[in-house]
């Protein structure tokens, strides 16, 4: 525990912003020995939120006028959308560090964080065809958003099956990156050709519009924010847990292939 | 680099396979859809520009993974890659020769399947135009996937499922022009996206390519 401390003092000093700091947690011990210790802060904060934000947001906010109860799918739907945007946008600068600087650790978290991105995208899509089944009378429409979700979902697979193809983690690792920063351009020019294809249904996001028209309601905005802090560290605790998880599970690989070898 | 792409060519005719599969392939997909909807001319008419170009986009897919399975097999991709020709230019040549064994001919055998799928007079010039031009990013988009998977026993249907999200843009693209076209109106905006995007990958994807292909070849 005090050599840890004596690391992080010694590469603090010699820069103020503390950047250089970061590149420590590419030692997979160091990783491990920090995140176990954040860990159970994450994981508490995160049911809390999760906790308060969904009860709020469920039990203590008034209906919609128009909209009735099912407004309040949006407690999980928005911050499950937005989370299936984000953990991708962290897969790809993930992959590029590890092309770029080769620390294991960073491959890992974007391998780490790919199923349960593609699980929020699922989760995204199901909530909202429960709640457009009883608003737009249609359980899935070929709206661009909708769509390019889709197509999301179906990067995420694909980046996924690659992982489990390949047997060299290495290879893995750079052939999953290099298709995680392809499929990247092509996941944003997808999302502008079915925007061309097709003329949405899907409202705009209104989160971002504090102070404009047409606003979200401030009943709603406070849980919102919750919940989605929520979901975002729950996600952060989920990675950490996947990433310590593979570590060991690669440490025990390692080990049992020198007890073959005598 | 040309002896690479004559090489290419001769093995890809008479090594069979590759060369006319396609080409059937696409045949039965247009003979399969009005078995599928109803002999009806009109509503043949009016889907035929997407099939045409969902067929011609299948029947690329089938044959990606040739591009570079035979040639790792026997080695000579290692030889290949050793050569002085560097790996870009390498890949460049592939999709080429993959371009000019799978789509030329899809794109030249176009208007005799849109005569089976009653597509409308004026459709004609538009949708082997857009062919034309989307075919080439199909190859190149194609081949990334290819070098991708190369190395794997059974990549074949991982390949799809890498490939054809890949593939979205330009069928959105390349369907929406035939399709306006189809209908007498103005093709232009998605053409010149189909364009971009064709210029776009063949400009910038071999180097993701050959970044992958000398990871597989490692």
């Amino acid at each position: 525990m005090t050599a840890d401390r004596g690391a992080i003092r010694t590469a603090s000093w010699d820069k103020p912003l503390n950047l250089n700091a970061l590149w420590e947690y590419a030692n997979p011990l160091k990783f491990m020995r920090t995140t176990e210790r954040v860990l159970p802060f994450f994981t508490v904060t995160a049911f809390a939120c999760l906790a308060v934000g969904l009860i709020w947001g469920f039990f203590f906010t008034p209906d919609d006028f128009r909209q009735g109860s099912t407004v309040k799918i949006m407690f999980i739907h928005v911050p499950t959308a937005m989370m299936a945007i984000n953990i991708w946008a962290m897969m790809l600068v993930t992959s590029l560090v590890w092309l770029v600087r080769r620390h294991h650790v960073s491959a890992l978290a974007a391998r780490a964080a790919a199923p349960i991105g593609a699980m929020m995208t699922v989760i995204a899509l199901f909530t909202g065809a429960t709640w457009g089944q009883p608003m737009w009378g249609t359980w899935w429409a070929w709206d661009p958003r909708l769509t390019a979700f889709l197509i999301l979902f179906l990067f995420y697979l694909g980046y996924m099956a690659l992982w489990a193809a390949i047997e060299n983690d290495d290879t893995a690792a750079d052939l999953t990156s290099v298709l995680c920063l392809v499929g990247s351009v092509f996941a944003i020019l997808s999302r502008y050709a079915v925007k061309f294809w097709n003329q949405g249904l899907h409202q705009d996001s209104t989160i971002m519009k504090v102070g404009e028209k047409d606003p979200l309601a401030a009943d709603y905005y406070l849980p919102l924010v919750v919940c989605i802090t929520g979901f975002v560290l729950y996600f952060v605790a989920l990675v950490l847990i996947r990433t310590n998880t593979e570590i060991r599970a690669r440490r025990m690989r390692a080990l049992l292939a020198r007890e073959r070898q005598g | 680099m040309i002896a690479l792409l004559v090489r290419d060519l001769r093995l890809a005719v008479r090594a069979g396979g590759g060369f006319g599969l396609g080409l059937a392939f696409f045949l039965i997909v247009v003979v399969l859809v009005p078995f599928g909807v109803g002999p009806e001319t009109g509503l043949l008419a009016r889907i035929a520009p997407g099939i045409l170009w969902l067929g011609a986009l299948l029947a690329c897919l089938l044959s990606l993974d040739r591009i570079f399975a035979l040639d790792w097999e026997d080695g000579s991709l290692d030889l290949i890659a050793t050569s002085p020709l560097p790996m870009e230019g390498v890949v460049s040549i592939k999709a080429l020769a993959h371009w000019l064994t799978t789509g030329l001919p899809l794109v030249i055998a176009t208007p005799l399947f849109g005569l089976l799928m009653s597509l409308p007079q004026a459709g004609y010039g538009p949708l082997v135009l857009s062919l034309l031009i989307g075919t080439p990013a199909l190859s190149v988009i194609g081949t990334f996937g290819a070098a991708l998977t190369v190395g794997l026993k059974r990549g074949g249907l991982l390949l799809s499922l890498l490939v054809l999200p890949l593939y979205v843009p330009t069928l959105i693209f390349g369907a929406e022009t035939a399709r306006r076209g189809a209908e007498g109106l103005d093709t232009a905006t998605p053409m010149l996206m189909l364009a971009g995007i064709s210029f776009g990958v063949t400009a910038l994807l071999p180097f993701a390519s050959a970044a992958v292909l000398r990871v597989n070849l490692r």
